[in-house]
């Protein structure tokens, strides 16, 4: 029951309805825009939200008039742990900042140490690392794609695309034993040898893959409530967007063609032929077709790494960084050294800093790694995706309906363990 | 005078052209120029890059510790042009209790970048909208990433706070 002084618009403005006494006038019909305002708590324990995000909301009625998100609630301050670990050990570290991709952290920060040390990477290794990137970059979509349908209503979806990303997990468990947080890809080259047997189970889970995509947008594309949930919301102008550090596929649905790994050359990317796609209606139906295409463009990726994968080394030739071979640990000094030294006091990377630039599934990904000449970084800073497009949070979800924020936070596509790291 | 490193790089050139003196020292880094900045500077040269120079974006804005080295911070700015395909890293170096400009003025998305350098080093940036802390709970104290914060915090637990 609503309580106190309540302004109604069809009466005058010197008029206010003091509810509590009866005055035989029929309320009018409650229009967004005329009802009181509000401020509701979208918290960090939220189904919707992604994550522990929490946006506070001035409501009117049913529209936002201001959102206000916060952020931090996942801080475990990975930057300062960086300082305190040798390099090789951060690659675990980097696995844990988006959970989701966390290959492609893996990557930016195994590049940014070789940059610094100057190692040249075999062009298996480099190849190999293109295929899981784009493997995780099909992971991560699906994992949106899914919690997207699901946080407008249509559930089915969550089951299928899990199931798909079930069949690449299986994948990584093979290569790394381990189903996410894999830190397969490290300085000097990969982890572990490529198991046996490898290539026919990746060329059986393209082919699935490259129907299934078809499906899954079918699905949904095809739903009318879908189309006219998505349709027309979630749109800022591309400058706006690019100015509040937005990047990704939010960017390449409004129509800025912005891709790190056409412009960035990194670990033979140059080498593939892929296309970027981008759309113009820049709406949250555009960003879901983007992100569709971005698949498919992807398994393309795949395939091409499946067909031409070079031969030989899958590890840098430096002894003083890469671990050795087991078996040669084992019956060498040397190298039995060498892996001493490794493990116990790491290896010194000459001083200098380098921003290395990588795509990762939600946008730009960059580390910023200083080194000091010691085995220890002295500074590790990590520009998330996530971070610059939650900045445009705010921006994005002023004027619209409360029932349209949560298609919007979901195309927005961001881990909360990658904006507060 | 623009350093020798950049002498010839048309970037640093154009800054020199309408923020003279801005640019105090240049080194080499692996992947590109690195441009020093004065701290006074640092809003005119961001305006210069956006709106005459072509870069667009802000990718990023963090600091450096290098205690027990003086001056203790570096605030660096990482700048991103589109259409040219080119990057830009400015860096201002600041000692304990100095402050710098925002640069919300020329990009609005500097604002949560500047937000995170308050919160985890103590920089103070003026002319901020709304420069509180991000990461941290509001009424934490201490700045964690400064170099003499110890890494696990000061406390073993915060339950019984």
């Amino acid at each position: 029951m609503i309580e106190g002084k309540s302004r109604v618009a069809s009466l005058d403005a010197e008029h206010e309805l003091n509810v509590e006494e009866p005055s035989g006038i029929q309320p009018p019909v409650e229009q967004a825009g005329t009802g009181r305002r509000m401020t509701l708590n979208m918290g960090p324990q939220h189904p919707s939200t992604h994550g522990v995000l929490r946006v506070v909301l001035e409501l009117d009625g049913e529209t936002i008039i201001k959102a206000r998100p916060e952020i931090g609630y996942l801080h475990t301050g990975i930057e300062k742990e960086f300082e305190v670990k040798k390099y090789q050990q951060g690659v675990t570290l980097t696995d844990r900042v988006d959970y989701l991709a966390s290959l492609s952290n893996n990557l930016c920060y195994a590049l940014a140490v070789e940059k610094l040390l100057g190692l040249e990477i075999p062009p298996k290794a480099q190849w190999m690392r293109v295929l899981l990137c784009e493997l995780t970059r099909v992971a991560s979509h699906l994992v949106w794609l899914g919690t997207h349908a699901m946080d407008v209503g249509a559930m089915t979806v969550y089951f299928y695309t899990f199931r798909e990303r079930e069949e690449i997990l299986k994948i990584f468990e093979m290569f790394s034993g381990q189903r996410m947080m894999t830190s397969y890809i490290r300085i000097g080259g990969l982890a572990l040898e490529p198991p046996r047997g490898w290539e026919e189970v990746v060329a059986k889970v393209i082919g699935r893959l490259h129907t299934g995509i078809d499906e899954y947008q079918g699905l949904l594309a095809s739903n009318p409530i879908w189309v006219n949930r998505t349709k027309g919301i979630g749109m800022l102008p591309p400058e706006v967007m690019m100015e509040l550090g937005v990047t990704g596929p939010m960017l390449r649905a409004a129509g800025v063609k912005m891709d790190a790994r056409k412009e960035y050359p990194h670990t033979s990317y140059e080498k593939f032929d892929f296309e970027i796609p981008t759309r113009q209606e820049n709406d949250v139906y555009a960003r879901f077709e983007v992100r569709m295409d971005e698949m498919r463009q992807s398994v393309r990726i795949v395939k091409q790494a499946l067909e031409g994968m070079p031969s030989g080394a899958w590890q840098a030739d430096a002894p003083h960084v890469v671990l050795p071979d087991r078996e040669k640990m084992k019956t060498q000094m040397e190298s039995l050294i060498y892996h001493f030294k490794i493990v116990t006091e790491g290896f010194r990377v000459p001083e200098g800093s380098v921003y290395q630039v990588v795509e990762s599934p939600r946008g730009e990904l960059a580390y910023y790694v200083v080194s000091n000449g010691t085995a220890n970084p002295h500074r590790v800073f990590m520009r998330t995706p996530s971070f610059g497009n939650l900045q445009s949070l705010g921006a994005m979800l002023e004027g619209i309906l409360l029932s349209d924020a949560i298609p919007v936070m979901a195309s927005m596509d961001f881990v909360l363990g990658d904006t507060d790291r | 005078m623009l350093p020798e490193a950049v002498a010839q790089d048309p970037i640093a050139i154009s800054i020199e052209q309408l923020a003279p003196g801005a640019i105090v020292e240049a080194s080499a880094a692996a992947d590109g120029p690195v441009l020093g900045i004065a701290r006074g500077e640092i809003v005119s040269v961001c305006r210069v890059l956006k709106d005459t120079a072509g870069f667009e974006r802000l990718s990023a804005i963090t600091a450096v510790d290098w205690w027990p080295r003086e001056p203790r911070f570096e605030v660096i700015y990482f700048i991103h042009s589109l259409r040219h395909n080119a990057r830009v890293r400015l860096r201002v170096r600041l000692a304990e209790g100095q402050e710098v400009e925002s640069v919300c003025s020329a990009w609005r998305g500097a604002n949560w970048y500047e937000r995170e350098v308050f919160d985890l080093f103590g920089i103070t940036f003026r002319n901020h909208p709304n420069l509180e802390r991000i990461m941290m709970p509001a009424d934490w104290e201490g700045y964690p990433l400064r170099k003499d914060y110890p890494v696990h915090g000061y406390k073993y637990s915060y339950q019984d706070e």
